[in-house]
């Protein structure tokens, strides 16, 4: 069973709507398309590795232990899955990834995935933003943009608010501090 | 006090675009009502009982003149002229429409102000001392660490769907006036023998279903290295929090069912990776906040005038009482802190008309450097007032109805707005509280008990902090009936303590009859100069229960 047709949910790769090579495939007895790539849970990514074009999807709860990451680190593709939009944990997960472990494959949202997440996820490392089916991509490419800066940083920018201020008190010529 | 720079400002009002877009989208079905529930409560929005309820936030309770008249503008023009200062020095407004949301937090914006993060289940306002930066017992001004927390917490990415709700509170005095060891997190400030700021970390105390008393997670934290602490302490809760039961979500349930040390050594673990990293504070960081947060220019008072208000205290007993129970210490001689009192006869706790706030800004501006406090008890500050300006303040709180001497006794009692307003409460708070203030009106009975914590909460969620009254009242629903539950003890503070309960709970009428036995128990058998909690922690509930269900 391909639960979720990839094609009609909507896709933002890299900032921008993008067509959908990779089929999601969450049941682990499905068969797995002959045309295109396939996203399949980990214990079945595991067993599978090597065969043919894989991803894994993580579920929000995985465990990120430096193995796994190690073991992630080969896949061109990480999904990391929101069963609620309001489950937090795969924030946290992409981030990991992206900072202690360095991967920079593609890292995808999939799941219960809305308009308002697209900011704060793509900050924390997710590269490729697989939107329910029936959100609006227009609405997602402006909410992606809904902040010129940030206090914290993240995997989008590298220095917290506070040090960029002090570079720029001290590129400030002197007769503007009067 | 802090003032935005551009990109404060930039952010807020990139803030009031993003809610008006799904304000938009909401009207026009794009959204559900679920999905829009998290994003209008992240900027405070709630849909209540009668109408919506607007949650405006008070970073750590500071507010400048001109923005208590904007708070006064916006009950005026958006609301039923009135508003409601909370437990978490926030400011409700409980009959907004709708579709002016976004047209309000505009308003807000324009005076550096806004309702973010006031709810859902994210980082909250953080709270302080309300003395903070005047205090006598003060090692470390708080503020400009607050504000640190503020900016650090404010949109973060990886922490805007937590389990659930998570408080901060900041105390660097020697007396906690801001409850940490109630909080999810709680950061006791003090200096080491270099005189560098030192933190202690506590986390997993909080009120609610199950009120716990926080653990200390790290002693003597640097302070460069507090968001760091702070950033994987959150990443450790978002990630083993629990999420299957709202009841059990926050992080006290995660640090008790772990235990502190294992909690502690998974903070530890992640915090590793952390360490040093961007988020590091320097002490040119830190010095461009202290900067906000320099003292007035303050006069030098002479001795004379503060021989001649010592004077006019001896001779004037009104202005004794007042003095006595409504004016703090100020650790510049000739200053003190006054406490406007929000507990008035014919007003709910913690209201005020807009009019009322428009008078308080003038106030705050000729008396007290345009600036204010809001207190976790819901009264107001003006930290700064000169000795021989305090008779004057205090006609002037005369006339206006907000010189009530009863700061600290039974009459101050804190009160949530209950089931008058509140879509979770199971009972009503305010006609409890009205009734008690009715019942114990006289000033030299209420000064004969002394000090006193009544904290009355209309449900479990505790926004009223029964736990640590010294009196508790929880109401409760009993087969669709009001009930209230009375639990004596608690206190908050340095030792703060959990109440316990009195026994089986009482209908409304009883509830000041109920109240009037404790007091007689208490008045009993006090030994001279004894409070009411320490009456309490010496004989046991024993007494006070036999009496009451006698």
């Amino acid at each position: 069973m391909l639960d979720q047709n990839s094609s009609t949910r909507p896709l933002i790769l890299n900032g921008q709507p993008a067509a959908d090579r990779w089929v999601l495939v969450r049941d682990e007895d499905a068969t797995l398309p002959d045309d295109s790539p396939a996203i399949v849970s980990l214990a079945r990514w595991q067993a599978l590795e090597g065969s043919r074009a894989l991803a894994p999807w993580l579920a929000s709860d995985t465990e990120l232990t430096p193995e796994l990451a190690e073991e992630l680190s080969g896949s061109p593709l990480i999904a990391i899955d929101f069963p609620k939009f309001t489950d937090g944990r795969g924030y946290s997960l992409a981030r990991l990834l992206r900072e202690r472990y360095g991967y920079t494959g593609e890292i995808r949202v999939v799941g219960d995935v809305l308009v308002d997440q697209v900011y704060f996820l793509s900050r924390c490392g997710f590269n490729a933003l697989s939107l329910r089916e029936d959100q609006w991509i227009e609405d997602a490419m402006r909410a992606l943009k809904a902040f010129s800066r940030a206090y914290q940083p993240a995997v989008d920018v590298a220095e917290p608010l506070f040090r960029q201020r002090m570079r720029e008190a001290s590129q400030r010529p002197a007769a503007a501090l009067a | 006090m802090y003032r935005y720079d551009t990109h404060d400002q930039t952010l807020v009002t990139e803030r009031v675009a993003q809610f008006r877009d799904q304000m938009e989208r909401y009207l026009a079905g794009r959204l559900s009502d679920d999905e829009f529930l998290p994003l209008r409560v992240q900027n405070g929005l709630y849909i209540q009982r009668h109408a919506p309820m607007l949650r405006i936030a008070i970073p750590y309770g500071m507010l400048a003149s001109y923005q208590l008249r904007k708070l006064g503008d916006l009950a005026r023009d958006y609301d039923r002229g009135y508003g409601h200062f909370t437990t978490r020095t926030n400011l409700q407004l409980n009959w907004p429409k709708l579709e002016t949301v976004p047209d309000m937090l505009a308003e807000l914006a324009s005076v550096q102000m806004h309702s973010i993060q006031t709810s859902g289940n994210d980082i909250r306002n953080t709270t302080t001392d309300q003395f903070a930066g005047i205090a006598e017992d003060e090692e470390v001004d708080p503020r400009p660490w607050c504000e640190l927390i503020r900016q650090w917490s404010t949109f973060h990415p990886e922490f805007a769907y937590l389990p659930r709700k998570f408080k901060i509170a900041v105390t660097g005095a020697a007396e906690d006036r801001a409850a940490i060891l109630v909080h999810d997190v709680g950061l006791r400030l003090s200096r080491d023998s270099q005189g560098e700021v030192r933190v202690q970390v506590l986390a997993g105390g909080g009120l609610g279903r199950t009120p716990m008393i926080a653990e200390v997670i790290r002693d003597d934290l640097p302070w460069q290295h507090l968001l760091t602490y702070l950033e994987a302490l959150l990443r450790v809760y978002n990630q083993f929090g629990r999420r299957d039961n709202k009841f059990k979500a926050r992080i006290k349930i995660l640090v008790k069912a772990l235990g502190a040390e294992e909690f502690r050594r998974r903070v530890e673990a992640e915090w590793a990776h952390l360490k040093d990293g961007p988020q590091t504070l320097t002490q040119e960081a830190v010095e461009a906040v202290q900067r906000h947060f320099v003292d007035p220019e303050r006069r030098e008072i002479a001795p004379q005038a503060i021989a001649a208000y010592e004077q006019l205290r001896s001779e004037n007993r009104a202005f004794a009482r007042f003095v006595t129970n409504n004016v703090q210490g100020h650790k510049v001689p000739g200053y003190k802190a006054v406490t406007l009192s929000l507990k008035r006869p014919g007003h709910s706790p913690g209201d005020l008309t807009w009019k009322e706030m428009h008078q308080v800004a003038d106030l705050a501006d000729e008396f007290s450097y345009g600036e204010l406090r809001v207190t976790h008890e819901q009264n107001l500050v003006l930290a700064d007032v000169a000795v021989d300006r305090l008779e004057a303040l205090w006609q002037q709180l005369e006339a206006l109805g907000l010189a009530n001497p009863t700061i600290g006794t039974l009459a101050d009692l804190i009160c949530c707005p209950g089931g008058d307003y509140c879509a979770l409460a199971n009972a009503k708070s305010i006609p409890v509280a009205q009734a008690i203030q009715e019942r114990f009106s006289d000033i030299d009975y209420l000064y004969d008990l002394g000090p006193l914590e009544l904290n009355i909460s209309g449900c479990m969620n505790a926004c009223g902090h029964h736990h640590v009254g010294n009196i508790g009242i929880l109401g409760v629903d009993k087969k669709g009936e009001e009930w209230y539950q009375i639990s004596l003890g608690g206190a908050q503070g340095n030792d703060a303590s959990l109440g316990k309960i009195l026994g089986p709970s009482f209908d409304r009428e009883s509830v000041p009859d109920v109240i009037d036995k404790i007091l007689q128990v208490y008045v009993g058998e006090r030994i001279e100069g004894e409070q009411f909690v320490e009456t309490y922690q010496r004989i046991g509930l024993k007494p006070f229960k036999e009496r009451v269900y006698a």
